[in-house]
């Protein structure tokens, strides 16, 4: 057992939720990047029970570029055939659903998030704001991992679209 | 002057605004204009140059004269057309470009002055003597030009940005708008309907025509209902971009009181398959003697402050006109009650039959009026006329708005049935035009247009629609002679907005800048806020009499984006302080600010730049005990900054051969070997240490400001010119929070914390460790001198570990060290950072050729071996000492002593300095000359900014233990 605390990104923030919006902080545990060696996908794809297609989530499968992914929780066995990362500590994870949840968004990724145009399970590496992230579009919002060290950033982003958004509506009445 | 039981304004909801300072009432629905105009004010604004007094000419963006400046708060909003602006309670306006008051403007003296000011007067006046150009004369034309003033305050009001995207996006929501969202939101299609307007409805609203509001809101409401379709109101598209994007500027909250969070103005990119311009069209003025005095507008905008704000511009009116449809002003202010003087058409054969006089040939030659007009004469077909008026109404035909459709540099066509220009198709892939902007001005053909552009561009899309019935609407032929300029000896105005007169166009001409570009810059035609939307027609057609060419053989000038202003503020939102980039805390954030630490920026990342204890006054007191502190106990610092790249794969050894200079596949599994890398023309890129964790894999390490550049060059070397290679790599820069252990005392603080004692762990060694239960990964490397480690931890547990790290330290007299320490260690050490390898420095200049292998080849290696990238005519590494104890500064030159302190006698300069609390001197890195053939040479350190000059004697750039005994211990 570790005697060392383990604090997330955004350790103890409560979630914020505005006009039935919430952004909250999410603890997706271990993440794993597989990136398949040259030749070795099929092999790898099998070892995996399967591979997303580009911009697709597939069970815990995200997919992250050509032949690579990330997977969430347990990874299989991989040796010589593709490089396995731990990516665990690297990313926050930030989950936003709501009704509001895709104009939000829509103000920061440079993206039709539209549910017609990103369904549940599509993905994409964009950039939210300034920041590399990967958007995960799930059952009813987003979410959104981004560098660990950019979290508070990113939090503040979301955050004012959000209260731009609640201003807008507040002002149409 | 209001009319009762006209407009769409809400009379039921008073608003109460202020306009230089005095209190009015409007009512709900109101432009400033509509409501300035119901409360009898005519005086609105000066012009640019010879500040004459002006009024109100349109009732839409493209207004040139009345533009006035929003305060709100601690920010003020210069130019903004009072036409556009809808009132609010509240609101303070006040007029601009003009000292000390709108009604006695100081400045007006310049009208006077007119037959001095004309085009080109500042290229001939302000010539000579040349010297007085910068200091004395564009100061005081500045101070003099310029419109509205913005307070010297940052902005603090918010903006926004977003994006939107469509099928089909209808820009303008008049008869041909629409129409065409409506037949392609029938079809399914998504639409995005924008409108600049704050209502919906474009000229049906105004015109007071057979097809009015009842066909518009039932339109509005049906396309309200459908999920498919987004109305934009008060939203300009101001920009045709590539790729079916487009810019669109929404005024969120401009028509409002401030509020918390409420952005002032949101600025959208909207991506579409294809677009619709149904953008209308704009009635042009007609130039004559004294045609800008208050009182004079366009009819079509008497007609909108009539229909739409039930305001009416004047008592007594009077119309000049080349047209049919202009007629139908001064019918619908007569069935309105308003008298009306005369009709004056320009043309012979046009009709006589109305229910006011109608004079044909008749040509407005002056006006009367100083603040407002009184009294205009003239010729017509009996002779010569003098008519008292208030209000002259007048219509020189119109220009369909085809600005958009020009934005990607096509030209527009000129037709000569309607004397304007269209666009044509293609001008922007998947633009097409439809009515008034399309050249059909009757509303049945805009109607029609609407929906054959709708069927026609969800046909390119794959989909398909049928058009609806189109309702009964006016149809009357579009008659008119051009007319541009009365001929006459006064100054008539083409561009009231920046003062041009039909004179000033025919001196350009007469001064050979006949092309039509060279005319707008040497008058400055169409270079005001309102971009010639007024004017540009005119002035061209003014140009093309003058040149004895036509028309279309002269040309447009070129429509750019923006079409309406956009305020710097929304282009930038999100952007405002800390906006402009993202922060990057590191793990130890917290506990660092908890003792006090300032933060500095490194790259976006915030470091601790020393640790102050109590009775510390300054960074240096602090920084001398961290460095003491370090070289005799313990240091622990955050160094989880330092970009890491995870490299994996069969051929990672022979990945990294290629891009270091020296060899990693000879390194031993467990092993640390230092690395530099070239960029592909010969000079370092970045530095760093690549630890060998298996034997096909490798944790490389860079420096914190060229992580991501480093990042990106390999992925460009492996897809560039190795992509079959089997490697794979990835960051984890974030992925491991990591701490320098540095000192004497480092293995002892290690060891109680580590779960198993380290003993022998030699220097360049790495090994998997575990600290209280963590596994964790150990380097022993060093950037301080001292024995020093790294141990890194998932980042999950980097602030528990820093802080027991510091904890332990404190105990053993150690403690945490900051970035100011930890530079001041490294130049005692001699140890590069970008402050030296900073693009132009080659291996050989910092000493490290050897280190570039002779056995391999690498990146850069070719390049590197270049004539002049290497010898002694290279500025070299060398360390500086000055001979007395001095202070010197980073970037300072380097002289012989006894050469004259200039240019071509500059020896080197100076990269990087501290005071070594060690050495008890200060120390410097610098480039010089053969720098490494010199050392024992004194040379002349000359610091133009610090006003320093000093003799330092040049050294080896590592000043402290040069065997490496302490960093080997």
């Amino acid at each position: 057992m570790p005697n060392l605390i383990a604090k997330s990104a955004l350790f103890a923030r409560a979630p914020l939720t505005l006009s039935g919006t919430t952004l909250a902080e999410a603890q997706v545990g271990q993440i794993t990047s597989v990136a398949a060696f040259p030749g070795k996908l099929p092999e790898a794809t099998t070892a995996l029970g399967g591979f997303p297609a580009p911009n697709s989530v597939l069970g815990n499968l995200i997919w992250t570029g050509p032949e690579q992914v990330f997977v969430l929780g347990q990874t299989p066995d991989l040796t010589g055939l593709a490089a396995v990362t731990d990516q665990s500590g690297g990313w926050a994870a930030l989950r936003l659903s709501g009704p509001m949840a895709a104009d939000a968004l829509m103000r920061l990724y440079p993206l039709d998030l539209r549910a017609s145009h990103f369904p549940k399970d599509t993905c994409a590496r964009a950039p939210l704001g300034h920041m590399q992230s990967i958007l995960i579009a799930e059952e009813s919002g987003f979410l959104i991992l981004i560098f660990r060290s950019m979290a508070r950033t990113a939090w503040h982003e979301i955050e004012t679209a959000l209260q731009a958004l609640t201003a807008r509506a507040a002002a149409a009445l | 002057m209001r009319i009762a039981a006209k407009g769409l304004i809400d009379r039921t909801k008073p608003v109460s605004f202020t306009f230089d300072g005095k209190s009015y009432c409007g009512f709900h629905g109101d432009t400033l204009a509509s409501a300035l105009m119901a409360n009898g004010v005519r005086l609105v604004g000066r012009s640019f140059k010879y500040h004459r007094p002006r009024g109100i000419l349109t009732a839409g963006p493209e207004e040139p004269n009345a533009m006035v400046e929003v305060l709100d708060g601690a920010s003020q909003s210069p130019n903004t057309r009072a036409t556009v602006q809808e009132i609010y309670d509240g609101l303070a306006a006040q007029s601009q470009n003009r000292w000390p008051s709108l009604r006695y403007d100081l400045l007006s003296v310049n009208d006077l002055a007119a037959p001095f000011l004309s085009a080109g007067f500042y290229y001939k006046t302000f010539m000579w003597p040349r010297a007085f150009w910068e200091g004395l004369y564009e100061p005081l034309i500045r101070r003099a030009a310029g419109l509205g003033r913005l307070k010297p305050q940052n902005e603090t009001a918010s903006y926004e940005k977003a994006f939107a995207f469509c099928d089909l996006l209808v820009i303008g929501s008049g008869p041909a708008g629409l129409m065409a969202a409506l037949t392609a939101a029938r079809a399914g299609a998504h639409v995005i309907l924008a409108e600049q307007d704050s209502v919906m409805g474009g000229h049906l609203l105004s015109d007071g025509g057979t097809l009015g509001m009842p066909w518009v809101d039932a339109t509005l409401a049906e396309l309200r209902a459908l999920p498919n379709v987004r109305l934009m109101a008060r939203t300009t598209v101001v920009g045709a971009y590539d790729q079916g994007t487009y810019a669109a500027l929404e005024r969120v909250g401009r028509h409002l009181p401030s509020a918390p969070h409420l952005p002032r103005e949101c600025f959208w990119r909207i991506v579409a398959g294809q677009a619709i311009l149904s953008t209308g069209a704009l009635e042009r003025p007609i130039a004559f003697e004294n045609n800008d005095r208050p009182g004079i507008m366009l009819a079509s905008a008497a007609l909108t402050y009539l229909n739409r704000f039930g305001v009416v511009p004047g008592q007594k009116i009077t119309l000049f006109a080349n047209n049919d449809h202009a007629r139908q002003a001064v019918r619908q202010l007569m069935a309105a009650g308003v008298q009306v003087a005369a009709i004056l058409d320009s043309r012979a054969d046009a009709s006589t039959v109305d229910d006011c006089p109608v004079y044909l040939s008749a040509a407005v030659t002056d006006t009367q009026g100083r603040h407002g007009l009184t009294q205009i004469s003239g010729t017509h077909a009996g002779g010569a006329f003098q008519i008292d008026t208030d209000c002259l109404l007048m219509s020189g035909g119109w220009n369909p708005l085809v600005n958009i459709a020009c934005h990607q540099n096509a030209r527009p066509t000129w037709r000569e049935d309607i004397a304007a220009f269209v666009p044509h198709s293609g001008m922007v892939p998947g633009l097409t035009a439809a009515g008034s902007a399309n050249g059909a001005f009757s509303t049945h053909a805009a109607l029609r247009e609407g929906a054959d552009a709708a069927i026609a561009a969800l046909t390119e899309l794959g989909r398909s629609a049928t058009a609806p019935d189109l309702p009964q609407a006016e149809d009357a032929p579009y008659r008119l002679q051009p007319l541009w300029a009365v001929p006459g000896k006064g100054r008539a105005w083409l561009d009231f907005a920046n003062d041009v007169t039909v004179k000033d166009v025919k001196l350009a001409a007469q001064e050979g800048y006949t092309s039509v570009e060279h005319m707008k810059r040497y008058t400055t035609q169409g270079m005001a806020p309102d971009q010639g939307k007024n004017s540009n027609v005119a002035a061209l057609a003014v140009l093309a009499d003058a040149t004895g060419r036509g028309i279309a053989e002269t040309g447009t000038t070129t429509f750019r984006a923006p079409f309406t202003p956009v305020s710097i503020g929304a282009l930038g939102a999100g952007g405002q302080g800390a906006g402009f980039a993202p922060q990057r805390y590191m793990t130890s954030d917290q506990a660092s600010r908890d003792r006090g630490a300032p933060m500095v920026e490194a790259g976006l990342w915030y470091r601790p730049s020393y640790f102050p204890k109590p009775g510390e006054t300054t960074w240096r007191q602090s920084c001398d005990r961290e460095v003491l502190m370090v070289r005799s106990s313990v240091g622990v610092a955050d160094v989880s900054t330092l970009g890491k790249i995870d490299i994996q794969g069969p051929d990672a050894a022979r990945f990294l051969d290629f891009v270091y200079t020296n060899t990693f596949s000879t390194l031993p599994v467990g092993r640390v070997r230092y690395g530099l890398m070239l960029r592909e023309d010969g000079f370092v890129l970045d530095d760093g240490t690549t630890a060998r964790l298996g034997d096909t894999h490798y944790l490389m390490t860079t420096t914190t400001a060229a992580a991501g550049q480093v990042m990106r060059h390999l992925d460009f070397v492996h897809q560039a010119y190795c992509s079959d290679w089997q490697v794979r790599f990835i960051s984890v820069t974030e992925s491991w929070a990591q701490f320098a252990v540095a000192g004497p005392m480092a293995k002892m603080l290690l060891n109680a914390l580590l779960d198993e004692r380290i003993d022998d762990f030699p220097f360049m060694t790495y090994g998997e460790v575990s600290v209280e239960g963590v596994k964790a990964r150990l380097f022993r490397i060093s950037f301080s001198g001292e024995e020093g480690y790294e141990i890194a931890v998932p980042t999950a547990y980097g602030e528990a570990l820093f802080r027991d790290l510091l904890a332990k330290a404190e105990t053993l007299g150690g403690g945490a060290y900051g970035m100011e320490a930890l530079n001041v260690m490294r130049i005692e050490k001699g140890f590069i950072t970008h402050a030296e390898i900073h693009g132009r420095i080659t291996a050989f200049d910092i000493g490290m050729a050897k280190m570039v292998a002779s056995k391999k080849d690498c990146i850069g290696k070719a390049a590197s071996q270049r004539p002049g990238l290497i010898g002694s005519e290279r500025e070299q590494l060398v360390g500086l000492r000055p001979v007395t104890k001095t202070d010197i500064g980073a970037g300072a030159h380097l002289f012989n002593p006894g050469d004259k302190v200039e240019r071509v006698n500059d020896q080197g300069y100076v990269t990087s300095v501290c005071w070594s609390p060690v050495l008890e001197t200060y120390l410097g890195l610098a480039f010089l000359k053969d720098g490494r053939a010199r050392h024992g040479q004194r040379v002349r350190l000359v610091d133009h900014m610090r006003k320093t000059d000093v003799l330092c004697e040049v050294t080896d750039p590592v000043f402290l233990d040069p065997e490496g005994a302490k960093l080997r211990a």
